[in-house]
């Protein structure tokens, strides 16, 4: 499947007609090779490879239990290599992912995880930011209120009444600034 | 939110608590040091000391070695079983420790660490007491003394005396 691509490539080396035909295997070829990798057909065989992508989804989520903060993809310990070795050999028997991860949990516990999942007291993890944004919701709503409600009181309670005798002073004053 | 922080301070980080104690003793076959096959299915009925060490693995390592070969020395007779399983170590290394310290239990590699990983194994040393049975009764994180062997293997013999035995 590959050569007439090569060729296809190439294609100064024979007659004309040969290389538009080439051209043409090639371009099929091509689209056939886009189809199976859109298909995922390489899944399908019993002896399909596990990329090295399935494998780092897995150890992306799992933490290495010899660190601190890093999960196994990301670490260069040897522990971690031989969990990376062992998701790349389970995954290659025919585990899915999510039974390579209960592996993991049933040797390790939740811990090994890096999303702990939520139940138990984990839950306070999970409602404790949503609680937190709720109560200040809250409390922003009560202290814009009472600060609304505030200069009415203010104006009632603490400003003097103007009486007759501030009246004349007042015209006194403006009287003196006019000359 | 205090009482949260209360609490999580006062656990230790580091210590991960074992989800395998109460469960049956995952299988394994291994290859001594000194060519011997070694399976936990043929210690059946003995109660089982199985440490995971490493040459590098100083002080601690250095430190439970006496008294898991004490430990040996003395149970062995009543159906006890040392098995030390060298991890994430070299061979040369592994052989020259054992040599040091005149270990005479058998003592295998775990090359691709496929038998520490099945038990959950986090550093060195650690050791799990298994009973007759082939459960897990104990995990001990850290250094093994001679008083904790005893305390740790006694009432397991005592046990499966007294319930006549499986």
């Amino acid at each position: 499947m590959t050569e007439p691509v090569r060729r296809g490539t190439t294609g100064d080396s024979g007659p004309r007609a040969s290389v538009g035909r080439a051209r043409r295997r090639a371009g099929l070829s091509v689209a056939l090779l886009a189809l199976l990798v859109a298909v995922g057909v390489p899944r399908v065989g019993p002896a399909a490879a596990v990329s090295d992508e399935d494998v780092h989804a897995i150890a992306s989520q799992l933490r290495c239990v010899v660190c601190q903060n890093l999960s196994v993809a990301d670490s260069p310990s040897e522990m971690a290599h031989q969990m990376r070795d062992l998701i790349r050999e389970r995954l290659d028997a025919g585990d899915r992912p999510d039974q390579v991860k209960a592996y993991f949990v049933q040797r390790y516990g939740d811990w090994v995880l890096l999303a702990p999942p939520a139940r138990g007291l984990n839950l306070v993890l999970w409602l404790a930011p949503f609680g937190a944004v709720l109560g200040g919701f809250v409390l922003v709503l009560i202290l814009v209120r009472r600060w609304r409600r505030a200069p009415d009181i203010v104006t009632t309670a603490t400003v003097p009444a103007v009486g007759p005798a501030d009246r004349e002073r007042i015209a006194a004053e403006l009287e003196r600034l006019a000359d | 939110m205090v009482g949260l922080l209360a609490y999580g301070f006062r656990t230790d980080p580091r210590a991960v608590p074992s989800p395998l104690v109460g469960r049956p003793a995952p299988s394994f076959t291994l290859t001594t040091f000194d060519g011997k096959t070694v399976s936990l299915e043929s210690q059946r009925g003995k109660v089982v000391v199985l440490n995971f060490w490493a040459s590098w693995c100083y002080p601690a390592c250095y430190e439970e070695a006496p008294a898991l070969e004490a430990g040996w020395r003395q149970f062995q007779p009543k159906d006890v079983v040392v098995l030390g399983v060298a991890i994430q170590d070299k061979d040369p290394a592994s052989l020259e420790f054992i040599q040091r310290f005149g270990l005479t239990f058998p003592n295998a590699p775990d090359p691709a660490g496929k038998v520490s990983i099945d038990y959950g194994v986090y550093g060195v040393p650690e050791t799990f007491v298994i009973d007759r049975k082939g459960v897990i009764r104990r995990k001990h994180v850290g250094g093994v003394t001679e008083a904790a062997f005893r305390e740790s293997v006694e009432p397991l013999l005592a046990e499966s005396a007294s319930t006549g035995g499986a």
